[in-house]
């Protein structure tokens, strides 16, 4: 028999309303529990659709509780539907499509509507808002068909809008209404710097304009402004702010200002009615940031599990861009006043701003730009408003006054409140970190990570991890800390590499045992890599540990999101024959492959192999591995050089070819790219690769430590060299260098700001012996290495092991 | 509706290598096979409970833990279930060996 159980029906399926539900689950509440959404999607990270714009994540990826979570949590979803009144006489939720569900008590999180400015045109065609998937999937085909884009509002959403749509190759311009961007959180110096930035990625601006009508025909073609000046573009992103969206608590009649009005327990005015997010206003403030919204979500949820619970008295909000390369920061109070103590320090050659806010002595407000590493204290001490001392000034002023420093850190997070959430991409409590510490005796914050979630999405929230995870350990944090590749050792990297050679340490399992791993058998991070420092150690005796490697290595071929594999031939240099072009079409066609693609670094991807072909079409191509599975040299890109381009001073595809001969197969710590360009127009874009090589009248410039990727980074001169004998001795030299001393997956871009680059050239440049030594062990490793599909297609166990299915 | 259940032989045991998993479709199911250091064998539906789905053979398995190729999410072999953070569940069939056979039942 059940138990009658309370029915809890939360209308709107966002952050904040999903938020409390989780708490409650997590509280144990007793309650049958309905969920409306008018979204067709299930929960997700609203805040993410920024990154989705900008290409770095996809909608799969924000999907914070899946269908599946519902089921398992006994939760009735009803996606897509909208509801449209509250009727408390007969306690039903009534929605639009008949739907009535009754209740004893209600969660109303609407949250908000983008705010459409009410000018001429605004209905027209090809003019979005920027809210959610939908808006997000406009923008995303309009970047696919259109060229200009205007965003009106340079608050943080346009703003990031607008560089979503650059990155997709969009000519954008934003309009705002005032002459400084992020006008609510940023002071006028702040804004200018930030204004430069930006400009300097790409985003145009139109400042001080106020945009009275759009024009076009059904769609739109342009802005007209107040000043009589127009503005070209077929596509309209409003940003202009955000409308709590009210309409059912008013058809309802409950109480509603600006927002839905609640007290400090998130009561509306309607008996068991209750409101939490954007949609609601409490003690006249509507918040349009998760943090403050998972704050109320933690008193509601309490509240509705009968736990003891403080009042919600409101919350500080701090705000971070979210765009590569800008970092802005900006927490409570930011315009001065005559009340207020400023304390400032701006410098224009590192383009870095920082401002605090004093009033009666309490920090209350702060602003950072360019560098942003003391925005988590701050956020603190504003949240706490923390009494101004020489101690924090000399922290978060940096004036090198040394000690005492970490202790106060300590202080401070010792004084945050249990319940104040720590991470708010994830709504993690700093009680749930202490926990996840004194209770499971975890120590680093990739367990925390693993245990709570916590620093998992954005990572902003990672140095309050760090602290208060300092903070409840205390000495022995440190320790921790510092080392550990992976949760299953507190080793580093060089104490692992040392204590293998000292040892004579010879499988990944020796390694393990030896040095009294946790998980005797390691995890995906470190089985790997230390296979790699096994193999970096021993190129010659190693035996390489297929069930040490990714899938992609293991396979030598890359895996895609459906389970089917991606073959890339070598095309060395980038250059290929018609006769191999007619191989890989036939063979294409044969196996029928889904898409063959140009990839970036000049050359064929085979993508939608079945896996059991995969050794076939390998057989069939009759070509080297292309390696673009593995870690180890992807490709050398050129561009025509000496042998055709008039420009062309130097051999580039006849070098890049041979690099790419001499240098393939061998293992390294992350993907290796190069490139090979005849003459400093660098047509093959020497600047984004791990070695760039730029042909000059009499010789050759190695740059080194560039990246596209993640992380861009713009390689660092390195050396010159005149003859193509020194070039490979440089190149080899740099590459056994980092191979021996990087970390496992650690790309050059980041090795070079670690190691150092005067270094590196003090190593490799400045002692001509060592270099001879670098070079003379990495030709050792490179006489050891063979492709990887001549051996496969000999050895029918492991072959049919990886690739065959068997049907029975 | 419980049906009887069968028992297939999916192969001899150097069909399997350690540690690295092994595909077999079974009537409407396809398998992965996994066989740990300690030569035990484990069998569970290969397809990750991750909301985006793909395979599991290809995993790293350490212990009696696989770790999802696609997505790393971390898998009990013996039970199915995803470790925390992550949440779901892979279902998971008996294997027996007799002799040089490798069965499931399912
Ligand atoms: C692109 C973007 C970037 C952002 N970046 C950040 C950031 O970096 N940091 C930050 O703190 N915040 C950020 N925000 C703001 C943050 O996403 C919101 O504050 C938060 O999502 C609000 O949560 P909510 O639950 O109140 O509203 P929502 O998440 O909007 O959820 C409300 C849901 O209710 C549904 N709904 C509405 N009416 C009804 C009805 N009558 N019946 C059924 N369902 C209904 C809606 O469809 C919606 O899905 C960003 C927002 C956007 C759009
Ligand atoms: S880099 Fe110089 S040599 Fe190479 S294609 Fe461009 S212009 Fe020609
Ligand atoms: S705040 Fe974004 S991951 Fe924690």
């Amino acid at each position: 028999m059940r138990v009658e159980r309370e029915k809890l029906v939360l209308i709107g399926n966002g952050m904040a309303g999903v938020g409390t539900i989780e708490q409650i689950l997590k509280l144990g509440g007793a309650y049958d529990i309905t969920i409306f959404g008018s979204e067709p999607h299930p929960n997700y990270n609203r805040i993410m659709l920024s990154y989705v714009l900008e290409g770095s994540k996809s909608i799969e990826d924000i999907i914070l509780n899946d269908r599946q979570w519902y089921e398992d949590n006994h939760i009735t979803l009803h996606t897509g539907t909208t509801v449209v009144r509250i009727d408390e006489e007969s306690r039903q939720v009534i929605a639009d499509n008949g739907l009535s569900v009754s209740y004893d008590k209600v969660i109303i999180a609407t949250g908000s509507n983008s705010f459409i400015l009410p000018v001429p045109g605004s209905t027209k065609e090809g003019v979005v808002g920027f809210r959610d998937i939908a808006d997000c999937d406009a923008m995303l085909a309009a970047a696919q068909q259109y060229r200009t884009a205007a965003v009106i509002g340079g608050g943080l959403l346009g703003l990031e809008a607008a560089k979503g749509l650059v990155n997709l190759g969009m000519d954008v311009t934003v309009v705002h209404l005032l002459e400084d961007l992020m006008e609510r959180q940023l002071d006028h110096t702040a804004s200018s710097m930030l204004q430069a930035e930006l400009k300097r990625q790409g985003v145009k601006f139109a400042m001080g304009k106020q945009t009275v009508e759009l024009t076009g025909e059904e769609r739109v073609n342009g802005l007209r402004f107040s000043d009589g000046t127009e503005l070209q573009a077929d596509f309209v992103v409003m940003a202009v702010g955000i409308k709590p969206n009210t309409q059912l608590a008013k058809d309802s009649g409950i109480t509603v200002n600006r927002g839905i009005v609640v007290n400090d327990y998130l009561q509306t005015s309607m008996e068991n009615v209750y409101s939490v997010g954007e949609c609601t206003e409490h003690r006249g403030t509507c918040y349009g940031l998760v943090a403050p919204l998972f704050e109320q979500g933690m008193v509601l949820a309490k509240h509705l599990c009968g736990a003891a619970t403080q009042p919600y008295e409101g919350s500080v909000v701090a705000t971070k861009l979210k765009i590569s390369g800008v970092d802005v920061f900006s927490a409570g109070e930011f315009t001065e006043t005559a009340e207020h103590t400023v304390i400032s320090a701006k410098d224009e050659w590192k383009r870095t701003y920082k401002k605090i806010l004093l009033k009666d002595n309490m920090i209350v407000g702060a602003v950072l730009f360019g560098d942003v590493t003391e925005s988590a204290s701050l956020q603190k001490l504003v949240k706490q408003g923390a009494e101004m001392t020489d101690e924090i000034y000399s922290e978060v002023m940096g004036t090198g006054c040394c000690g005492g420093g970490g202790a106060k850190q300590g202080m401070s997070v010792e004084a945050m409140a249990d319940e104040e959430i720590v991470c708010g991409c994830n709504g993690v409590t700093k009680k749930a970190i202490v926990d996840a510490v004194t209770e499971n005796g975890f120590t680093t914050v990739d367990e925390i990570k693993a245990c709570t979630g916590a620093t998992r999405s954005c990572g902003g929230c990672k140095p309050v991890v760090e602290q208060i995870l300092q903070f409840v350990l205390g000495d022995s944090f440190q320790e921790s800390a510092k080392a550990g590749i992976c949760s299953c050792t507190t080793l580093s990297r060089d104490e692992i590499v040392a204590e293998i050679t000292a040892k004579g340490l010879k499988t990944t399992k020796e390694v393990m045992n030896v040095l009294d791993w946790k998980q005797p058998e390691g995890c995906s991070k470190c089985r790997p890599a230390v296979n790699y420092y096994l193999g970096m150690i021993y190129p010659d005796t190693h035996e390489d540990e297929k069930e040490s490697r990714f899938v992609n290595e293991r396979m030598s071929a890359n895996i895609q999101k459906d389970g089917t594999f991606t073959v890339v031939p070598r095309m060395y240099g980038g250059v290929t024959t018609p006769e191999d072009l007619k191989r890989i079409a036939d063979v294409s066609i044969k196996y029928d492959v889904k898409v063959v693609k140009v990839t970036g670094g000049q050359r064929l991807d085979l993508i939608g192999v079945k896996k059991e072909d995969v050794p076939k079409v390998w057989e069939e191509l009759d070509m080297p591995s292309g390696y673009a599975y593995a870690k180890s040299l992807r490709t050398v890109k050129t561009c025509v050089g000496n042998q055709f381009c008039r420009f062309g001073t130097q051999d580039s595809m006849g070098v890049g070819a041979m690099l790419e001969r001499k240098y393939e197969r061998l293992d390294f710590p992350a993907k290796f790219k190069m490139a090979v360009n005849g003459c400093p127009r660098n047509c093959a874009e020497s600047c984004t690769k791990d070695i760039g090589i730029v042909g000059n009248d009499g010789g050759w410039e190695v740059f080194i430590g560039g990246n596209g990727g993640i992380k861009p980074r713009i390689a660092d001169a390195f050396c010159k060299v005149k003859t193509d004998e020194e070039l490979v001795e440089v190149c080899s030299a740099v590459m056994q260098y980092y191979r021996e001393t990087g970390n496992y997956l650690e790309r050059t871009s980041e090795w070079v700001e670690r190691m150092g680059l005067e270094n590196i050239q003090r190593v490799i440049m400045d002692n001509a012996e060592n270099r001879k030594e670098l070079a003379a062990r990495i030709d050792f490793a490179l006489a050891q290495v063979s492709d990887p599909w001549k051996k496969m297609l000999d050895d029918d166990n492991t072959r049919s092991a990886l690739f065959e299915k068997a049907n029975l | 509706m419980e049906s009887t259940k069968l028992k297939y032989t999916l192969g001899t045991l150097q069909h399997f290598l350690p540690q690295i998993g092994r595909v077999v479709t079974c009537g409407p199911v396809e398998l992965a096979i996994f066989r740990t250091s300690d030569d035990q064998f484990y069998a569970v539906e290969n397809r990750s409970p991750h909301p985006k789905g793909g395979p599991l053979a290809e995993g790293i398995v350490s212990g009696y833990y696989l770790y999802d190729p696609l997505y790393d999410w971390k898998i009990d072999l013996r039970t199915g279930e995803v470790q925390a953070p992550d949440k779901g569940i892979v279902a998971t069939f008996p294997v027996t060996v007799d002799g040089d056979n490798v069965n499931v039942i399912l």
